[in-house]
């Protein structure tokens, strides 16, 4: 435990249209001491839910804000200090808080991405934080930049990280080629070069893991270690119901059943989520590309290509995290990487990254660390 | 990706995206190129409200064409040309004036596909502006909507925002059935919201919902959708928490998305600028009594106009016009009930 000074627990800015959040539970009482890295309480804004954890250790001093109050971004939640700050000093503090302006960015528009050309592709991208190799975020099948929405600010607090929309998803050109995983390699390496970077910690997540480890295996000396969050690419078994419910569904209530696949607490998945995607979904182009990339990666609701024969050959530091309760990808997946260190998640489904954004932050931030 | 725009230009920027994509698809109407009273050059006015300012020089005089004004003549032409082969924009200004081509449309254009056996498309979009507030008197302010909405064969489509007014219009322009578009004239530059740069379609019959709550259900269309989500911001400052469902299409109409939502609140107040006598209002408190009865607490209200023509003094117009407070008023009756 520190004695230092008071630090506020504030209101995150999870995407980039979240401009409040709501406290729902307190999970720490006043008085309590907290270790660095555990969530404190929860916040919901209208599109997910989350815990809040506390970046210090200390002795949570004050609850500023109340289960159901509602504040905006950056908004006091509550006070974590040591023990011989006096109470005087915690309320001259909570008196004296101010709201920061957010940081090169309209106080409406949050951070800014960008696009570059990648051969005749265009990739949309989110770029935050600065030093140290950067990292780059690789979503799944479906997905979009605005998966790590937990996870980006963490990760971007002391280098840059960048967040990428893969080729057919998000603000990207809708053009996947033939769907192979090699092409979808070369982008996402031609992005790093685009970006005018040599080497990379690659944090891939489901279709965005395998993606990332074929990148590591044909260009080991551009990946300085690798994060493969529920992968594919490690087995067979894929939940084949998902992949075509998730490319059919048009409508609202097509798409919520299929959604809630995803999480181990279904409650997680909001109208706001469900919209998001489905307006995604209605770019033109979109819809063809996710076909084609199913046909191509997951026919008949199996996964066609397999790499574990050559993961043996991974020679960066490498880890493997699950959710234990994975309805898409079997969990049992997590194990057959040779060298790698595995974390399997109770409790957590397909997307440990939302569903456990402080664990998967601090075993991110652990590897980052420890690689040279 | 997502930038801010007005309705206006996200119509605009819809007709230019498909016309640029469907060579097939051609634009109609009166004084949406040249016009009357215009100085000589193409391209003058681009419809009365400036709607399809542009398109005459971009994809040319046989593309963009000035009607007479003859809603008749030229609204027959557009349903023949959708039976022949073409994707015909019609723009008949005001739906006021659509009384003289009900025959092509209601006898014609909606009968086609049904009286072939199935082998006929009329793959037509007839817009046309709605709605009072513009200080255009009796014969330029109706809603009419309730009207085609009637009649089997036809889609129809009111959409509120920028973001719906694209995606519906490349859905109605890529639609093989009739669709009658009805854009409210006082949004054309009032609204503004994120709108993707790349063509997209909403399909029909996929309401949106714009807010969440357990208390009541407000459904509404068009500007009254804006009046609605004002009156339920402010009633949450007191705790009173509405789903906000605006419908986006009458026909098809998501009766699911409303009924799920007056079993989840158990009252429902509709919104709906037209008269109250046969329109969307009393349609869906039909529609909810005889599918959602056992959910009901309260007594269905109905925020309607009453049922005169449109007032020209401004006043009159504006007490004419179904408002947030309105709204406001009404889902407090319907949770104050038998309290």
């Amino acid at each position: 435990m520190t004695d230092g000074l008071p630090f506020a627990l504030t209101v995150p800015k999870w995407g980039m249209a979240m401009v409040e959040g709501t406290v729902t539970a307190w999970h720490v009482e006043e008085g309590a001491a907290v270790e660095a890295g555990v969530e404190v309480l929860d916040v919901e804004s209208t599109k997910i839910a989350s815990g809040i954890e506390t970046k210090h250790a200390g002795i949570l001093r004050r609850r500023v804000a109340g289960v159901g109050d509602t504040l905006p971004v950056g908004g006091l939640l509550g006070v974590i200090a040591g023990a011989s700050v006096s109470d005087a000093e915690i309320d001259e503090f909570v008196r004296g808080f101010v709201i920061e302006a957010p940081e090169d960015e309209d106080a409406d528009a949050g951070p800014a991405t960008d696009t570059v050309r990648v051969g005749e592709r265009k990739i949309h991208y989110l770029a935050t934080g600065e030093g140290g190799v950067p990292v780059v975020l690789v979503h799944g099948f479906g997905g979009d930049l605005n998966t790590w929405m937990f996870n980006q600010p963490a990760l971007a607090a002391d280098r840059r990280v960048y967040a990428l929309d893969l080729p057919g998803h998000g603000g990207s050109s809708k053009d996947v080629g033939d769907g192979d995983l090699a092409n979808l390699a070369d982008t996402v390496a031609g992005f790093v070069a685009a970006i005018g970077v040599e080497r990379v910690h690659f944090v891939g997540h489901s279709l965005g893991g395998a993606i990332s480890l074929s990148c590591a295996l044909d260009r080991p000396d551009m990946v300085a270690s690798l994060t493969l969050l529920a992968s594919t690419g490690l087995g067979a078994e894929i939940n084949g119901d998902y992949i075509d419910g998730f490319v059919a569904a048009g409508r609202r209530k097509d798409m919520r059943p299929v959604l809630r696949a995803l999480f181990a607490d279904q409650e997680l998945v909001s109208r706001q989520m469900i919209e998001d995607v489905l307006k995604a979904k209605r770019i033109d182009g979109a819809d063809d590309a996710l076909a084609a990339l199913a046909a191509r990666q997951f026919p008949a609701g199996k996964q066609s290509v397999s790499l574990i024969g050559r993961s043996g050959a991974l020679a960066m530091p490498t880890q493997i995290i699950w959710g234990a309760a994975d309805g898409i990808v079997p969990a049992s997946h997590a194990g057959v990487v040779a060298n790698a260190k595995v974390t399997v998640l109770d409790g957590v489904g397909h997307m440990p990254h939302m569903e456990a954004a402080a664990t998967v932050n601090r075993l991110i931030l652990e590897l980052l660390d420890a690689a040279p | 990706m997502a930038r801010v725009i007005s309705y206006r230009q996200a119509l605009g920027e819809a007709f230019d995206q498909e016309m640029s994509r469907d060579e097939t698809v051609i634009m109609m109407g009166e004084d949406i190129a040249g016009g009357q009273g215009a100085p000589g050059e193409p391209d003058a006015w681009g419809g009365d409200m400036g709607i399809t300012k542009g398109l005459f020089g971009k994809h040319g005089a046989h593309r963009v064409l000035d009607t007479p004004i003859s809603e008749s003549a030229f609204i027959g032409a557009a349903v023949g040309a959708a039976a022949t082969g073409l994707r015909p924009i019609a723009e008949l200004m005001f739906v006021d004036f659509m009384g003289v081509c009900f025959d092509q449309i209601f006898n014609q254009a909606a009968k086609f596909r049904y009286m072939f056996g199935g082998k006929a498309t009329t793959p037509v979009v007839i817009r046309t502006q709605i709605g009072a507030g513009y200080r255009a008197a009796s014969q330029h302010s109706q809603c009419l909507y309730p009207l085609f909405t009637h009649i089997p064969g036809l889609k129809c489509v009111i959409p509120s925002s920028a973001y719906d007014a694209k995606g519906l219009m490349i859905s109605a322009i890529r639609d093989d059935d009739p669709v009658i578009f009805f854009e409210h004239k006082v949004l054309y530059d009032e609204v503004r919201d994120d709108v993707p740069e790349e063509p997209y379609t909403i399909p029909f019959g996929e309401a949106n919902i714009l807010r969440d709550g357990g208390d009541a259900t407000i459904v509404a269309f068009a500007r009254m959708v804006h009046f609605a989500k004002q009156a339920a911001d402010k009633l949450a400052g007191d705790g009173i928490e509405c789903d906000v469902i605006d419908p986006r299409t009458t026909s098809p109409l998501d009766e699911d998305t409303i009924i799920e939502s007056v079993e989840k609140t158990g009252r429902l107040v509709v919104v709906d600028e037209s008269p109250p006598r046969c329109n969307m209002a009393s349609d869906i408190a039909g529609l909810v009594s005889q599918n959602a009865f056992g959910a009901l607490k309260a007594p269905i209200k109905m925020v309607t106009a009453p049922h005169t023509p449109v007032p020209f003094a401004p006043e009159l117009e504006d007490a004419y016009i179904p408002s947030p407070e309105k709204i406001e008023a009404a889902v407090r009756d319907a949770v104050g009930y038998g309290a």
